[in-house]
């Protein structure tokens, strides 16, 4: 993902939650859950959801690649230009009911049901346009380095470098299967004016969730159970125990009146925003890699990725960010270590121009040991057998 | 304690001793103001069961004479008919002054609750075949006592049944023919059997029955809904009626006459948030007055009055309750505002979050996170001579703040003079064999409903620890005394 040629400053550079607050968290078993608030709204920007009923759904990416994948719902984002408030909630409704069939075609197999959609992002009317959340930034993952080597090196399979990586295929957990995700979104007490939320398991940062409205948001609360999580994340929510995590108490010492209590109050409100803004430092605050995808007016729909370190929490996610770079809609993707590491490695080696040995160099290992990492993260079919064949010997000869 | 390394005599010991015992017994009452076997907002039907069945058979085991004695602490019906069970089926204590107060205490108990209650708890004795002597005599000396036998034999036939088959009681000629001589149609000298056998055959004759009998006997002569509704209502008990109110607003034709002022208090703030907002907004004057009246009446029953008090009430999205409890968290905080308004010379009530200014309390709503900090800053600032928190004790926003506060202001602020806080929490944590509580320093006790807040004023300084299990004793002795002295049930 390099950056195109868009103005530098219409891009995020980082995630930063500019005009947004953190809650103190609400925990139910291995689950946190953060709120973000906001403090000002503006009607501009809504989003609504359009449940899809299909069990798999085929969206046709360019005349070559179509991306295949369970797709609960999409987004219907309504903005307007001049930033008076958007149609009211009601008359949406029903225009989606009307032109339900008109998204895509629903064909019914048999043993299962399919949708086929002409596009990921579709412009749906001036001022309106359907997405498919998350697909948008597992799209841009998946698509990464999607064409193989670009030299003929001899190492490399016939197929890899005829198909490239195609299919290129990943695996993700719904949220149902979190343990305690699904009873800590039904016990959350939402805020008045909350219009997101960051997602703990087992401490570890999972999704972040943020939409324009909160009305959106009571709407779209539920949404997190169908979203995808990492498989890493199925771990730590089975063994994920209730962690008690407070910030500093309040310092009697520094009392004397009841404003000086207000004010401590005041202080430990705040620390615990500082305290959830340093336990998702792996997100918020972290370069990012970014891609404009679509200009909607006023608002830009972007697909991010942080840097691929395979020692730290790597995220992938899209955003709607104002001109004037607040951050509106926001969704992130918590890869889990296999898949940071199958991306790791194929960006290091599309970066030495997938010649193995200047990888190896790199990477301070030697050919074979990069290769078997290739191999052991799911990259096996790049390599021509014979290749193969001989790591596994010297392998077998010379263990680590 | 056997090794013989430690002297079961020595001070400490026994200060340990004593302090364990009165924090059970403590934790025990506690639990049976607001335990129920439901789901709750947050923890599950099973969970509940099993914590609450533990907690009861650890004190029956533990502290049976105790035990026996809660039964006048003015806990919940659910808890009374759980203890009365246990009682019988562990069977009568060796000790004869014991026995006679156990048995007057269940005696006492039993007529004190609602008879469905009681029929349901016969049906689980004999399910349990738990049939010794003194069970027996129990629910013999019961039926004894009902002043409408036939009714009940009709109300709750099955029930009826059941008991009067488990202890081989000698039923008068026609009550046993009715009960279990199902083929026989002779008919009946007392006019309600013969009524009920009447209406086995004619749609016309259901009508003098109670409501809830004839409602099946209607399905059965397939008595339109509206026309069964209209031609019941006088036979409708009141609470009947209340609880009609809303299946009457959907059937056409019909209208349920219900007097508000009927009901009690915290039944009747459930009835108002039942409503929509709207209905609420129309018949707001006509909901105050219920409201205030019902506070006055419950007054009259449990005399309370106050000086400068403050209310700091929970209306987070929790309150809501669970399919079983609809809104009984916040139904109970509501009337708790009203009670409280009526007995204190000066009231404020503090709504977390804030209800909209100059909104009537009644039209407050479950919704939003629970900040209790703020609130109680607010409270302390207006220098109330007590501050009482109506919270399910779920303090998310932030969690465990309301404690420091309240600790740090007594330490460092109001020294002398802090006002006294009290906790009633209306909701069973499973979790932690109590109502949850807020912290070391704010005392919490169960609350069942608003009406009880005169006794919970009182138990609430069990619960801070500061009395000894000597006042605990006496403090339930004399319950006991009064349960058993007066001729209130």
């Amino acid at each position: 993902m390099k950056p195109e040629s868009a103005k530098p400053d219409d891009l995020l550079e980082t995630i930063s939650l500019k005009g947004l607050t953190l809650a103190p968290s609400q925990v139910l078993g291995g689950v946190r859950l953060a709120p973000v608030l906001r403090k000002q709204v503006r009607e501009d920007l809504r989003l609504t959801r359009r449940p899809y009923h299909e069990d798999i759904a085929a969206v046709q990416l360019d005349s070559k690649t179509a991306y295949y994948s369970y797709i609960p719902h999409a987004f219907v984002a309504d903005w307007t230009n001049d930033g008076s408030p958007t149609v009211a909630y009601g008359t949406q409704i029903q225009r989606l009911r009307k032109q339900k069939n008109s998204d895509g075609q629903v064909h019914d197999l048999g043993f299962a049901t399919a949708r086929v959609m002409k596009k990921m992002r579709k412009r749906e009317d001036r001022n309106r346009l359907r997405f498919l959340p998350m697909d948008v930034s597992l799209e841009g993952f998946l698509s990464l380095h999607f064409g193989g080597p670009d030299v003929i090196w001899e190492e490399y399979s016939r197929a890899a470098i005829r198909d490239g990586l195609s299919p290129r295929c990943e695996m993700s957990v719904p949220g149902r299967w979190i343990k305690g995700l699904e009873d800590a979104l039904r016990v959350f007490e939402i805020h008045e004016n909350q219009v997101g939320s960051l997602v703990f398991v087992g401490d570890a940062l999972a999704s972040a969730f943020i939409v324009p409205h909160p009305d959106d948001y009571r709407d779209l609360h539920e949404t997190l159970l169908t979203d995808d999580f990492g498989e890493l994340l199925y771990f730590y929510g089975l063994y994920a125990q209730e962690n008690r995590l407070h910030p500093e108490d309040i310092d009697a010492d520094r009392v004397q009146s009841l404003q000086d209590l207000r004010n401590e109050v005041d202080r430990v409100r705040s620390d615990w925003s500082a305290l959830h803004t340093l336990m998702s430092d792996n997100l918020l605050g972290c370069p990012v890699h970014n891609e404009m995808v679509y200009h909607m007016g006023p608002f830009q729909l972007q697909r991010f990725m942080t840097e691929l370190n395979p020692k730290a929490e790597n995220h992938i996610g899209e955003a709607i960010v104002r001109k004037n770079g607040t951050l509106e809609y926001l969704k992130s993707y918590r890869l889990s270590a296999a898949q940071c590491r199958r991306a790791y490695l194929l960006m290091q080696l599309a970066n030495h121009n997938w010649s193995v040995e200047a990888c190896a160099e790199s990477l301070d290992c030697t050919q074979h040991e990069l290769i078997y990492r290739l191999e052991k993260a799911g990259f096996g079919h790049l390599f021509h057998p014979h290749v193969r064949d001989k790591v596994h010997s010297m392998l077998r000869n010379d263990p680590w | 304690m056997t090794d013989g390394t430690f002297s079961t005599s020595s001070p400490e010991r026994m200060r340990l001793r004593e302090r364990c015992e009165r924090e059970d017994l403590v934790m025990f009452i506690n639990s049976c103001f607001a335990a129920t076997r439901q789901n709750e907002y947050y923890t599950d039907l099973y969970l509940a069961t099993v914590s609450i069945e533990f907690l009861h058979q650890y004190v029956l085991i533990n502290y049976r004479l105790l035990y026996a004695r809660t039964l006048s602490a003015g806990i919940n019906h659910f808890n009374q008919q759980q203890i009365i069970f246990n009682l019988l089926q562990s069977g009568a204590p060796a000790d004869l002054a014991q026995r006679t107060e156990e048995g007057a205490l269940i005696a006492a108990a039993l007529r004190g609750l609602p008879p469905n209650r009681v029929y349901a708890l016969f049906t689980r004795l004999q399910q349990n075949r738990i049939n010794n002597r003194r069970t027996r005599a129990v629910i013999k000396s019961y039926l004894a006592w009902r002043r409408e036998p036939e009714f009940d034999a009709i109300k709750y036939r099955n029930k009826y049944r059941s008991a009067a088959a488990h202890i081989h009681c000698q039923l008068d000629e026609e009550l046993g023919r009715f009960l279990f001589d199902h083929a026989n149609q002779k008919p009946f000298t007392r006019p309600l059997l013969n009524q009920y056998r009447q209406a086995q055959y004619s749609a016309a004759a259901i009508y003098e029955l109670p409501f809830t009998v004839a409602e099946s006997l209607a399905q059965k002569h397939q008595v339109p809904r509206e026309v069964f509704l209209q031609k019941i209502e006088p036979k409708m008990t009141a609470a009947e009626k209340m609880r009609y109110q809303s299946a009457a607003a959907r059937t056409k034709g019909v209208e349920i006459e219900f007097d508000l002022s009927r009901a009690g208090l915290t039944k009747l703030a459930l009835y108002v948030l039942s409503l929509k907002q709207s209905e609420r907004q129309d018949r707001a004057a006509e909901l105050q007055t219920a409201l205030e009246s019902a506070a006055e009446k419950a007054l009259r029953r449990a005399p309370l009055t106050l000086g400068r008090v403050a209310a700091v009430l929970d209306r987070s999205r929790s309150t809501k309750g669970s399919r079983e409890r609809r809104n009984r968290p916040l139904g109970v905080a509501l009337a708790a505002s009203y009670l409280l308004r009526k007995a204190s010379r000066d009231y404020r009530a503090f709504w977390t979050p804030a209800n909209t200014e100059g909104e009537d309390e009644f039209l407050t709503r479950p919704a939003g996170q629970t900040a209790l900090a703020e609130p109680l800053l607010d409270a302390l600032d207006w220098q109330p001579d007590l501050i009482v928190i109506v919270s399910d004790g779920y303090e998310n926003d932030p969690p465990q703040l309301v404690d420091q506060v309240a600790r740090v202001y007594r330490e460092a602020i109001g020294k002398g003079n802090t006002p006294e806080i009290v906790h009633m929490n209306p909701v069973f944590d499973a979790d932690h064999y109590s109502p949850r509580r807020l912290g070391a320093t704010i005392p919490t006790v169960g609350l069942r409903d608003a009406e009880d807040i005169p006794t919970m004023l009182g138990f609430a300084r069990f619960t801070a620890g500061t009395t000894t299990l000597a006042d605990l004793e006496t403090y339930l002795a004399h319950r006991v005394n009064r349960m058993l002295n007066t001729d209130e049930t």
